[in-house]
Formats: structure tokens, sequence, C-alpha cells
């Protein structure tokens, strides 16, 4: 289980850098999501791997699952959900005022700017 | 009594909150509402100073559970010091777009503002890492808002930027925290620094590298190189007040790697003692002569000030990473006056950009301005007192940096960069002043057909009551700077820290006594 998790973090993440470094927005705010996806599975795996132990005092558990990383991802998926959503509407803003969307602006108005607009 | 650590939070959020109701009264009454609550935070914060003054850490259990368990706030002299200068910041800013209807272009801005300072302000004196990374994402996101607010391409675009590369730290900072949390199981910075200094010798590799990758992170917020470049254009680009605001924006960094860092990686840390410090330095000295290159090329007067922020951060983290008090000390010094100074700028570079109607302020087109006499002397001011010439307050805080540089093994590259980042914002500071406020009496009997608005009496009050810090903290330097070494003394004594939130005992029991 430790190497499925380790390998799942590491491609998300490396396709997430990936994703970061294209130069229109939509990609960037993909790439934005699956590090934070990447970042939630890797803070869970932070408690260490454990299958089938209670987080809660149980008199009859040996054991027991760190349930403070489950917090902490929860408090990372609600932070992470609120920023995809702004930088979706930014990146939408930014289309709408640079002509096209590219992460600088550059590269001329997009070609069906100009059907929409003839 | 112990309930004062937390009204510095509270504050501001119930004042967003009240915000949001009184935009339904119009603007006038978001205006004076935002001045009363901050007006009341540098009340409370005042009151915390002299709290602090005595030199306990006061520390606050949220929901009252003991501290490695529950999340803590904590108010020592750093933490004090910060809430006040933050607040003394937004008072200017805030009435600044009042006086100058900044408020006007776009909605919430008073809302934004106050979560601003509740985020800022929650991130100055919490004493838990995970927190400090809540804090920081709402700092961010009110701080995305407003430097959005208003609009324009310009702004739009070096918005996109500052936010995806904000987003990516924010998920670095994670990681870390993450990295850090596997490996010491805490997420309590007083606990943090017991378990690195007791950790075993193999885990030292993983905890260096978890620490590593924080420093990155608050040197992101720091805009330390090679992670600076984002603040220039976000910085010049963004309305005045905003922008004013914000030159304490960078100085959270450097005060989460004085607070982190410094606590969990100081001299009890054993093979991982002051891992930070030759990152830090290193980093600063680069930062700093690049920000002087920047402040000698800038293209426009908003641009060159952004550039005079940066090098006044890359200064403050030059005095950090030298790692001793008293450079801590002359380093914090340095970073009130230069958070004044810089934002005191900001607002006058809006005023001289709106007085010169369309030229701007941009370097390269000669115009004639109105009220060019008082903003001219308020530039001449501003300029000596940033450039660190005698008689203000950046000369001295340089030197007191200078002077506790020379027992460092680096001291000539200390020495050698500072002094020439300082010529350097020096020429370009002579020749952009030259050039906006010498050149147009030449040209005096060019018609007066592209003159802008004069500036306002307040909006010049405002930017005097800014400047006049600068000699204040000069003829104030003796008690300032006392106020600073116990500060800087404060920061190395860890094991107190450690202490004072471990072995706090639960405040409710003392709270029910009547």
């Amino acid at each position: 289980m430790e190497v499925l998790i380790a390998l799942s973090v590491g491609v998300m993440t490396a396709c997430g850098v990936y994703l970061v470094l294209r130069a229109s927005t939509f990609p960037v705010v993909v790439g934005l999501t699956l590090l934070s996806y990447a970042v939630n599975v890797f803070l869970f795996s932070m408690g260490r791997l454990k299958v089938g132990a209670p987080a809660v005092i149980d008199p009859l558990a040996d054991g027991y699952a760190d349930p403070l990383p489950q917090a902490l991802v929860l408090t990372a998926i609600v932070i992470a959900f609120a920023m995809t959503a702004f930088v979706i509407v930014l990146a939408l803003k930014a289309r709408d005022e640079l002509g096209n969307d590219h992460v600088d602006g550059k590269g001329g108005n997009l070609p069906d700017d100009k059907e929409a607009g003839a | 009594m112990m309930h004062w650590v937390i009204v510095p939070v509270l504050l501001p959020l119930i004042g967003g909150l009240l915000q949001l109701v009184a935009r339904r009264f119009g603007l006038p009454a978001q205006r004076v509402l935002g001045l009363a609550l901050t007006g009341g935070l540098m009340a409370v914060a005042i009151q915390m100073l002299i709290l602090a003054q005595a030199g306990d850490t006061l520390v606050y259990n949220l929901g009252n559970w003991p501290a490695p368990f529950g999340i803590v706030l904590v108010l020592d002299r750093l933490a004090a010091m910060m809430v006040l200068l933050t607040s003394m910041l937004a008072l200017a800013a805030l009435g600044y777009s009042s006086v100058m209807r900044v408020d006007e272009q776009g909605s919430h801005f008073h809302v934004l503002f106050q979560l601003q300072l509740f985020g800022l302000n929650g991130a100055f004196l919490t004493g838990d890492v995970f927190n400090l990374f809540v804090f920081f994402e709402v700092l961010l996101l009110a701080s995305y808002g407003l430097l959005l607010h208003g609009s324009g391409a310009e702004r739009t675009r070096a918005g996109l930027h500052y936010v995806v590369i904000n987003l990516i730290g924010s998920t670095l900072f994670l990681f870390a925290v993450g990295a850090l949390y596997g490996a010491v199981g805490t997420l309590n910075i007083a606990d943090m620094a017991q378990k690195v200094a007791a950790a075993p010798a193999e885990r030292s590799g993983l905890i260096a590298a978890a620490g590593l990758l924080l420093l990155a992170v608050f040197a992101l917020k720091a805009a330390m190189f090679p992670l600076y470049l984002w603040l220039p254009q976000a910085y010049a680009n963004t309305s005045a007040p905003v922008a004013a605001f914000f030159a304490i924006m960078t100085k959270v960094g450097v005060y989460a790697i004085i607070r982190v860092h410094g606590t969990v990686f100081g001299e009890q840390a054993g093979v991982l003692a002051w891992l930070h410090m030759p990152w830090v330095l290193a980093g600063g000295l680069v930062t700093l002569v690049l920000a002087a290159l920047g402040v000698l090329a800038a293209r426009n007067l908003r641009e060159q000030v952004a550039y005079l922020v940066l090098a006044s951060v890359a200064t403050l983290l030059v005095a950090v990473g030298l790692n001793r008090a008293e450079a801590l000390a002359a380093g914090l010094y340095y970073l009130l006056h230069s958070t004044l100074l810089a934002g005191a700028f900001f607002l006058l570079a809006d005023l001289i950009r709106r007085s010169r109607g369309v030229a701007s302020d941009r370097f390269g087109v000669v115009a004639r301005m109105h009220g060019g006499r008082w903003l001219g002397i308020g530039f001449f001011f501003a300029a000596v007192a940033l450039a660190g010439l005698p008689p203000m307050s950046g000369f001295i805080g340089k030197i007191m940096i200078l002077d506790a540089a020379l027992a460092h093994p680096w001291r000539w590259i200390v020495l050698a960069s500072t002094l020439v980042a300082s010529l350097l914002i020096l020429v370009a500071l002579v020749r952009s002043g030259s050039f906006l406020f010498y050149r147009p009496q030449e040209m005096a009997l060019v018609e007066d057909s592209q003159l802008g608005e004069p500036p306002r009496k307040s909006a010049l009050w405002i930017i005097g009551s800014m400047l006049v810090t600068a000699p204040l903290l000069v003829l104030f330097a003796g008690g300032v700077m006392e106020f600073t070494n116990e500060t800087a003394k404060q920061m190395q004594q860890i094991p107190e820290y450690i202490e004072a939130v471990l072995g706090n005992p639960l405040s409710g029991e003392e709270q029910r006594m009547p």
C-alpha cells in the first residue's frame, strides 16, 4: 500500500507541475487542482497508513489511526476548493479582459473571438 | 485580562461581517465604520504592546484545550509590535482610500480590508504551524480580492500571476507541514522545537528537507530571490492604498521565518541548528542587489517603489540571516521604518501620478504637475529616508545592521552588496526625483492642457503623518532600539518560549473566579 500511495502522490505531483508550467490558463488551473489532490493524499499518509484501526478510543483496539491528518486534509480540501473556484473566475476574467487565455495575455485574440465578432 | 490576546483577531473578523451589513447604508457609512474599527484595533494593539512589554510570553488556549493538543495564540514582544505596525499602516491606507474614493472602484473593498487584517493578525499571533497556514490562506484570499480591486487588463494580468504563484506556495506549505508532522508528530511550534531537538539522527534529513521546503514557502511570501518576480508587477499595478497596505505582506514572510524557523531550528536543535540561516543570508544579499538594479531600471514611479519594497525586505532578510541578536534588533528597527515609509511612498506615487494627468507616473514623458512643491518635498523626504541617508531612520537602521555584520564571516560580501545597493538606489531616486520635479520647471511656459487633478490636502496630511515617523524614529531611537533589543533577545530565549506555551495552565479556572 505504501508503494501505491507514494506512486500516486508522485505521479499526481509530476502531472500537476507539468500542467502548471503550461502557457494557457485552463491547464494551469487543472494543474493546481492536481497538486492539491496530491498534497491531500500526502497529508493523509503522514498519519501512517493503517487498515481498520479506530481513530476514537476503543478498549478493544490494539492500535489507533491518527485522526489529526484527517482533520488537516478536511481543512485543506475546503480551502483548495474555494481557491479553485476563485482562480477559475479569475482566469475567465483574464480571458475576457486580455482577449485570450495565455497566462501573460500574449498571443493575440483567439480565432473564435473573430468569428463571434463577425 | 487573559482575553486580550484574541481581540486583535476577533475584532477585524466581526468588523468584516459588520461591513457586509453596513454596505446597505452606502460607502460613507462603511468608511466611518472601517476607520472606527481600524482605530479601535490600533488602541487594542497599543494595549497589547503594553502587556507584552512586561516581558512575559502570554499564551491563549483556544477552546481551553491545553497546548500541544489545542491551538494556541501566543503574544510576545515581536507579535505585539507587528500587530501595532499593521494597524498603523492599515489606518493610513484606509484613510487614503476613503479620501481619494478608491473604494468606489469595485465592491466589498471594506469587507476585504477587514478580513485581510483578520488574516494578518492571526498569522502574527498564532503558535501553531497549521493554523499559520489557515491564516495565510485567509490573508491571501482577501489580498487577491484587494489586489484586483478596481479593474484594468494590467491589473488582471498581474493578479493572475500573483494568485497562481501563491496557490502553488500554499500547496508547498501543506507538503512541508505534512512532512514535518510525519517526522515529529506535532504542529505546535513550541512542541515542534522540543521534538526536533530530541529527534533521532536518522530523522534529521527528513526534518531538514521539510524545514527548507517551509523556508521556500516563506521566502515566496517575503519575495526572496529567486521567488521575487511576482512582486514588482503585482504591486505596481494595483491601487495605491492596497499597494501601501501590502508593504506589510512581505514582512509576514520574514516574520514567519523568524518565528517558525528561529524557534524550531534554534540552537537547541543540535545538528539542525540554524539550518536556514545561510540560505536566508545568501537569498537576502542576491535579492538586495537585484532589487537595487530594478530600482535603477524601473520605467515608472510605482514600479520603482515596488522595487524599493523589495530592497527593504531584502535588507531585513540580511539582518535575519546574520544570526545575531544585535542584527535582528537592528532589522526589527529597520522593519518599522521601511514598512511605514514604503507605504507612504506608494501613496505619494499615486498622488504624483494623478497630478501629472495623462503623463501618469512614467519616466520618459516630461509633464507639469499640480502641487509640485508639496509633492516634491514629500518625495525628497521619503527618498532620503528610504535610501538610508542621514539624518533619517533608514540610515540608523542600516548602519546598525552593518555594524552587526562586522562579526560575521561573510562581512565583506554583506558590506559590499549593502553599500553598492544603497548607492544604486540613491542614484535612481535622485534621477527620478530630478526628472519628475526639476525638468518640468524649465518648460513652465508650455500650455497647461494636460495637467491632472491637484493633490487633495487631506491625502497630503495622511502621507505627511506617515512620513513624519522617519524623524520620530530617529528622535526616539534610544527607546525603540531598547525595545527591539529586548525583542531580539526574547526571540533567542527558546526554552522560555517552550515553557510558556507548554507549561501554560488552563485559563478557564481562573476566568470563572470573580
